[in-house]
């Protein structure tokens, strides 16, 4: 066995390091792994569709449009306010990081609104067929991660408002808006499937 | 090359090591019990847990073997065999296998990498938490005198309330869903930990093999666990709450249940096999005394396992009529996985080959475990071949098959990892005498036990059932299966007994007592709380065998590297590493200790009660608790770390 002379290597540890904090890379991998529970459920609704002679099954309208359509795009749009506050706080700007995370949260509500509304104005309940069953809760479930998101964006404006965060800790606004865009990328999948998709004969 | 000193354990007359353990102690007693989140503590509770499970799931398989041990015996009736057979195999996948390798990971890894603790502490003392809650729920339902009876995989329709309508199986279906919480967060931590936390010139390139096979796992179990998650809750769905998506009549589809079900199990198979093959890994170089023969090629089969096993679920439902152009892509893609696997076991071949080996008693499980899993693997593949298997399908030849990989290629690499890190954790070496003598007995019990079964399988023997008549030419192999799986059983105490025994009176280790390769042999024995006083600098993929003295980092540096020697350990600092080449780029503040992960998890397992007794109110709370205690932690992220 030979010994080795080994240089210590010339290493500078800086608080804010380069590359992503560990909290980043423990998000991507909780969304990786909810992912796939979507495509899961996802992939269902199309096992579900292939197998059923009629889709939606007898009795069952396709889903409304015009109004879903406006209401995905503040959805989606929401993400905007919400870079608009990441990068704010990068550069340490409060003023930036509160006006955008509380818009994010405004055009999430209203989202969260209507899919209230949505669900209560369906005409067939959960129990009534595969269709419905896989309906209510894969757009569920979906909502309910734009209302955990809105839970959760609570919790980081309050630390906003106090000044916790700064230039260089803001791992919490880094991780949370990582969330949040994934719920927006999430329902760019739930959408064309479970309002769109229907109307395709 | 026997060491005595310990060169991480230095601290440069600066800071005295006494220091240094106030700084990292738990709190004593009962607070410190559930506050606490070091690695190594929550390792050995996932260990000492799993095996908890281990031997009572055992003892539910002896029960069954009673039963099964001549023909129309009356031990125990079908109701309840029914119970103990779902209980055995559910409890042995997932309150025993998984964990235990997870166990194994949590206390290894870290000190492999020359770490300080996981990326993530408090999260993995929550994964610990949910894991024993849920054990602890699913075997509730024997105090209840309904345990789940739907056999392991709860297929549907037979799962359903209209033909299931009791409480048996909501436990497992939503034991199921909660024991899948502890899996997932303990594959997030030890991915992040793995490529984040190396010590520095750990390049990628470097890494233990064990620590490749955790990485693989995980990555497998992130992308297969919500498919079983999917499965069990679609399920409860339907049997809580009146949805369809399982009853037939109403447009639901019992084989999407199978789908999804095997989505998760086969991918499972190798979340159990390959940590077991990481372990292998370790033992047999170290044995051999020489390096593993072919590192990157078992590095890359591994990877390339995680990648195909996702390919190959509907070989577990080739007899359900599906057509045959889509089931031969999945049979082409099963046979396919032989190769990495084929390629690991020339490598560990190789390795003995070109070494010279000492028959201790880690080195005889990690041979046995070759012997087995050559056999679990050629049947593996004969499975995988349709026409075969729609002979032997549902039959004894799988029961056989998937014990041969389950518990011997699993269970043997388990066994050998104990003696193998048992003078690690403890500081005293188990007794090689009884090892030896535990071996032997195992092995002789296990292929008593379970080849029979393959005839049995060949002579027609249904799998699944109670009992059977005689005069079909069953008998004698039943019985010298049942006399195989006792003399199993025996093979297993001897080791428990001398766990305890050489816990007291075990001769003391030393830090390396195999003469070992790699970071966790260069700590005491037992590692102290902080594992390393100063930070291991890495240039080899065997640093203990190639780098003497060990180098540490200069603690006389600037500022920015005093993370990676004892004045980090003094500030409860560890260093981060960029993920491919291991440079040191920032310091990451560990939490203290915390009641936080158990609360959140008691809250969680609030809930999970409600739903199972169908009590809005205790739901709420549970969910109330969960949420409260999970704002707080996120409240004190940068409080604490500030």
């Amino acid at each position: 066995m030979s010994t080795v002379a080994i240089p210590v290597p010339e290493a500078t540890v800086p608080v804010k390091g380069e590359g992503r904090p560990t909290p980043w890379w423990g998000m991507v991998c909780l969304i990786m792994t909810e992912a796939t529970l979507f495509a899961g459920l996802i992939g269902s609704y199309f096992f579900y569709r292939a197998a059923s002679k009629q889709w939606p099954p007898p009795g069952i309208e396709e889903p409304k449009l015009t109004l879903s359509i406006i209401m995905s795009f503040v959805l989606w749009g929401s993400s905007i306010p919400m870079i608009f506050a990441e990068r704010g706080i990068k550069r340490g700007n409060q003023a930036r990081l509160r006006i955008g995370l509380i818009g994010a949260w405004i055009m999430g509500a209203a989202f969260l609104g209507y899919s209230m509304k949505d669900f209560s104005e369906l005409h067939f309940r959960w129990g009534q067929n595969a269709y419905s069953s896989i309906y209510y809760t894969t757009v569920g479930l979906h909502t309910f991660h734009v209302f955990v998101g809105l839970v959760m964006s609570g919790v980081v404006q309050i630390k906003a408002w106090l000044g916790k965060f700064s230039e260089e800790r803001h791992v919490t606004v880094q991780v949370y808006a990582m969330y949040w865009h994934f719920v927006d990328v999430v329902w760019l999948f739930v959408m064309p499937t479970f309002i769109l998709s229907p109307h395709i004969k | 090359m026997a060491v005595t000193d310990v060169p991480s354990q230095q601290t440069h007359g600066k800071i005295h090591p006494e220091e240094l353990e106030e700084i990292w102690a738990d709190a004593p007693g009962t607070p410190g019990f559930f506050s606490t989140i070091d690695h190594k503590r929550i390792g050995m509770r996932y260990i000492y847990t799993a095996f908890f499970f281990f031997f009572t799931s055992g003892l539910l398989a002896l029960v069954m073997r009673d039963q099964l041990a001549s023909p129309n015996n009356h031990v125990v009736g079908p109701e309840v065999y029914n119970q103990l057979m779902t209980m055995h195999g559910t409890t042995m996948i997932f309150l025993f296998n998984t964990p235990v390798l997870a166990g194994f990971g949590n206390y290894i890894l870290p000190l492999q990498l020359g770490t300080r603790d996981m990326a993530f502490p408090r999260l993995n003392a929550f994964s610990y938490w949910i894991f024993v809650l849920s054990g602890i729920f699913f075997y509730a339902s024997f105090l209840t005198g309904k345990a789940p009876d739907g056999g392991w995989f709860g297929y549907t329709p037979l799962t359903d309330k209209a033909f299931s309508p009791g409480i048996n199986l909501d436990f497992w279906g939503l034991a199921i869903v909660f024991v899948g919480i502890s899996t997932t967060v303990g594959a997030v931590n030890f991915i992040v930990t793995a490529f984040k936390m190396r010590a520095p010139g750990m390049t990628i390139n470097r890494m233990p093999i064990f620590v490749w096979a955790i990485l693989s796992m995980a990555f497998m179990v992130l992308f297969a666990v919500p498919a079983v998650t999917l499965a069990a809750a679609l399920l409860e769905l339907d049997r809580l709450f009146g949805t369809a998506f399982f009853i037939p009549h109403l447009g639901g589809n019992v084989l999407l249940y199978q789908h999804l079900f095997w989505f998760w199990g086969h991918p499972e198979v190798y979340i159990l096999f390959v940590p077991a093959t990481g372990m292998v890994s370790m033992i047999i170089p170290v044995m051999s005394r020489r390096p593993l023969a072919g590192y990157l090629w078992v590095a890359t089969a591994l990877i390339a396992i995680a990648f195909i096993s996702f390919g190959v679920w509907v070989h577990h439902m080739f007899a359900t009529g599906m057509p045959v152009q889509a089931m031969s892509f999945f049979a082409a893609v099963s046979l396919i996985v032989v190769l990495p696997s084929g390629v690991q076991f020339f490598a560990w071949i190789g390795t003995m080959w070109q070494g010279r080996v000492r028959f201790t008693t880690p080195m005889l499980f990690a041979i046995g475990f070759l012997l087995i899993f050559l056999l679990g693997g050629i049947t593996g593949a004969t499975l995988a071949t349709m026409p075969f298997d729609w002979q032997v399908t549902d039959s004894y030849y799988v029961v056989a098959h998937f014990h041969y990989v389950l518990n011997g290629a699993v269970v043997f690499p388990i066994f050998g990892a104990i003696y193998y890190w048992y003078p690690k954790m403890s500081g005293r070496k188990l007794s090689e005498r009884w090892g030896h003598i535990s071996f032997w007995t195992m092995f002789i019990g296990f292929n008593m036990a379970f080849f029979g079964m393959h005839l049995l399988g060949f002579l027609g023997m249904p799998r699944r059932i109670s009992t059977y008549p005689s005069g079909l030419g069953w008998d004698g192999l039943n019985m010298i299966s049942t006399i195989g799986s006792f003399v199993f059983a025996v093979g297993t105490g001897i080791t428990l007994v001398n766990w305890f025994h050489a816990r007291w009176w075990g001769k003391e280790a030393g830090p390396d007592p195999w003469e070992a390769d790699s970071l966790e042999w260069a700590t005491t024995s037992p590692p102290p709380e902080f594992n390393f006083a100063s930070i291991p600098v890495v240039a080899s993929r065997h640093p203990l065998w190639d780098q003497r003295p060990l180098p540490t980092a200069n603690p006389n540096g600037d500022e920015a590297t005093k993370s990676l020697g004892p004045e980090g350990a003094e500030h409860h600092q560890t260093p981060e590493t960029t993920g491919l080449d291991a440079r040191p780029t920032a310091t990451l503040d560990l939490p203290h200790p915390t009641y936080l992960p158990f609360l959140v998890a008691c809250g969680i397992a609030v809930f999970f009660v409600g739903l199972l007794i169908q009590a809005v109110l205790v739901g709420i709370i549970g969910v109330a608790a969960f949420v409260v205690a999970l704002t707080w932690w996120a409240w004190r992220t940068e409080v604490d770390l500030a």
